[in-house]
Formats: C-alpha cells, sequence, structure tokens
C-alpha cells in the first residue's frame, strides 16, 4: 500500500482530491495574516478617525509620518495577503470547473497584486 | 462506459450540508457571514487602495476621491465597510480561538458568536458617533 502511493507524484494526489502537504501552509498564512490584522486594522481605524482635518496636506503630512508610512505599507501588504488567501477558498469551495477556477483564483491573485504594489508603491512616493 | 455510470451515480448522491432543508440557526449564519464579509472587506480594501494611489497621483486626484468620499453614498459605504470590518474581526478572533482549541461546545459557540455581534455593533456605533459627533 505505501510503495503504492511512493510512487504517485504530488499533482497525481491532488487531481485525486488528496493532500499536496500544501494546505496547511496556506492555513497558517490565513491565521498569521488574520492575527497581523488585528492590531494593523485597529491602528487604521484610529488613524483615519482621528485625522486632523480632511484637505490635500493633511492627508499627505499623516501619511508622511514614518510611523504611519510603515505601517500603512504593513496593513497594505498583510490586508492584500489575507484578501488573496481568503478569496481563493472561496473560489475553490464554490467554482467546480477546474479550468475556471484556476483563471480567476489567477485572475484575482494578479489583480490583488497589482492593486496593492501600486498603493505600496503610492505610499513611498508620498513618504520619499 | 464505466466512467459515464460512475458519473451518474455521484450525480444521484445527496449533496451535505442540505441547504434547503436546514433551519438557519446562529452559528450556520454566522459562518456564512464571516465570509460574506471576507469578501465585502476585499472589495473594500481596493477602494482604500485607491485612496492612497489618488493622495500619491496629486491634488486634482485627490480632490474627486474626497467628493466620492463626502457624498452620502460614500459616507453609508464607509460605514457599511466599517460594520463589516469591526464584524469579520471580531468574529475572526472567535475563530482564532477555535484554532487554539478553546470554546469549542455549543453553549460557548453561542456566548461567544452573540459577544462578537454585540461588540461589533458596539464598535461600530463608537466610531460613527466619534465621527460625527466629536
Amino acid at each position: 500500500m505505501k510503495n503504492d502511493t511512493t510512487m504517485r507524484t504530488p499533482l497525481k494526489r491532488v487531481r485525486g482530491l488528496g493532500s499536496a502537504k500544501a494546505g496547511v501552509h496556506h492555513w497558517w498564512n490565513q491565521r498569521l495574516s488574520a492575527v497581523a490584522m488585528v492590531p494593523l486594522m485597529l491602528w487604521a481605524i484610529f488613524t483615519v478617525a482621528t485625522l486632523p482635518g480632511l484637505t490635500y496636506a493633511d492627508a499627505l503630512m499623516t501619511v508622511q509620518h514614518p510611523v504611519n508610512a510603515t505601517l500603512l505599507i504593513l496593513f497594505l501588504g498583510a490586508g492584500f495577503w489575507h484578501a488573496s488567501l481568503g478569496l481563493q477558498v472561496v473560489i475553490e469551495d464554490y467554482v467546480s470547473n477546474e479550468g475556471t477556477r484556476m483563471v480567476l483564483i489567477t485572475a484575482i491573485k494578479g489583480g490583488l497584486i497589482l492593486i496593492g504594489a501600486l498603493a505600496i508603491f503610492s505610499v513611498l512616493r508620498i513618504a520619499l | 462506459m464505466g466512467r459515464k455510470v460512475g458519473l451518474s451515480m455521484a450525480k444521484a448522491r445527496p449533496l451535505s450540508p442540505h441547504l434547503s432543508v436546514w433551519r438557519f440557526q446562529l452559528p450556520a449564519v454566522m459562518s456564512i457571514l464571516h465570509r460574506m464579509t471576507g469578501v465585502a472587506i476585499s472589495t473594500g480594501t481596493v477602494l482604500l487602495a485607491a485612496w492612497v494611489i489618488a493622495l500619491a497621483s496629486g491634488e486634482e486626484a485627490f480632490a474627486l476621491a474626497t467628493v466620492i468620499i463626502s457624498h452620502p453614498l460614500g459616507q453609508l459605504v464607509l460605514f457599511g465597510y466599517s460594520a463589516v470590518l469591526f464584524y469579520h474581526m471580531c468574529n475572526g478572533i472567535r475563530h482564532l480561538s477555535w484554532d487554539f482549541g478553546y470554546g469549542l461546545n455549543i453553549p460557548a459557540i453561542y456566548t461567544t458568536g452573540r459577544i462578537a455581534i454585540m461588540a461589533a455593533i458596539l464598535m461600530t456605533a463608537c466610531l460613527w458617533l466619534y465621527v460625527y459627533f466629536a
């Protein structure tokens, strides 16, 4: 029995809906990003709620502050990471066609990476 | 031939979790809401990213973003975004406690569920009372 399974490649195993030994990695990253998001989200909401004003200059000054710029980048990074992992699971659960599923996951992850990179670059441009 | 028979048999099998015959219960509704709010927050975070990108793009782009945010509809979206965030965060902490093995029994699941909902409502109310009246 053991010899029989060791001859199979990981791809063959996962196509048979068995473990490809990567599930725990996804699960663990989802929890890590969740734990990171709790303080980062509370900080973000607190910062937005207590903005000194809503003018262009006020917003620039807030984002320019080194602590705010760093936390905002971490917030965007952890947030898009968490969203990407979560949306992947939602698609995997509801889209049964393998091709459609792969295209959707790739498109959504690609889109999140693009928007996340744009936002992080924007913070750097404001702060530096 | 064998494959065809296999497929038709697979189709005839009952599908879990029998959504059409189940009465909705608090834990089930909260679980579904956790997913729905997660998807909603993903969309909301894209809007937040758009605000940061607008700020870096210059005064004109930022002015447009401000007009959208200040509009009653924009304020409604922000309110919804915050409510959904607080729910997902409070319920997410509940999920994390389950991952450590705490609170995994029926009475605790109901108690922590109610606490999470109340906490989310309270946090949303505090935030918006502060924003509008402080």
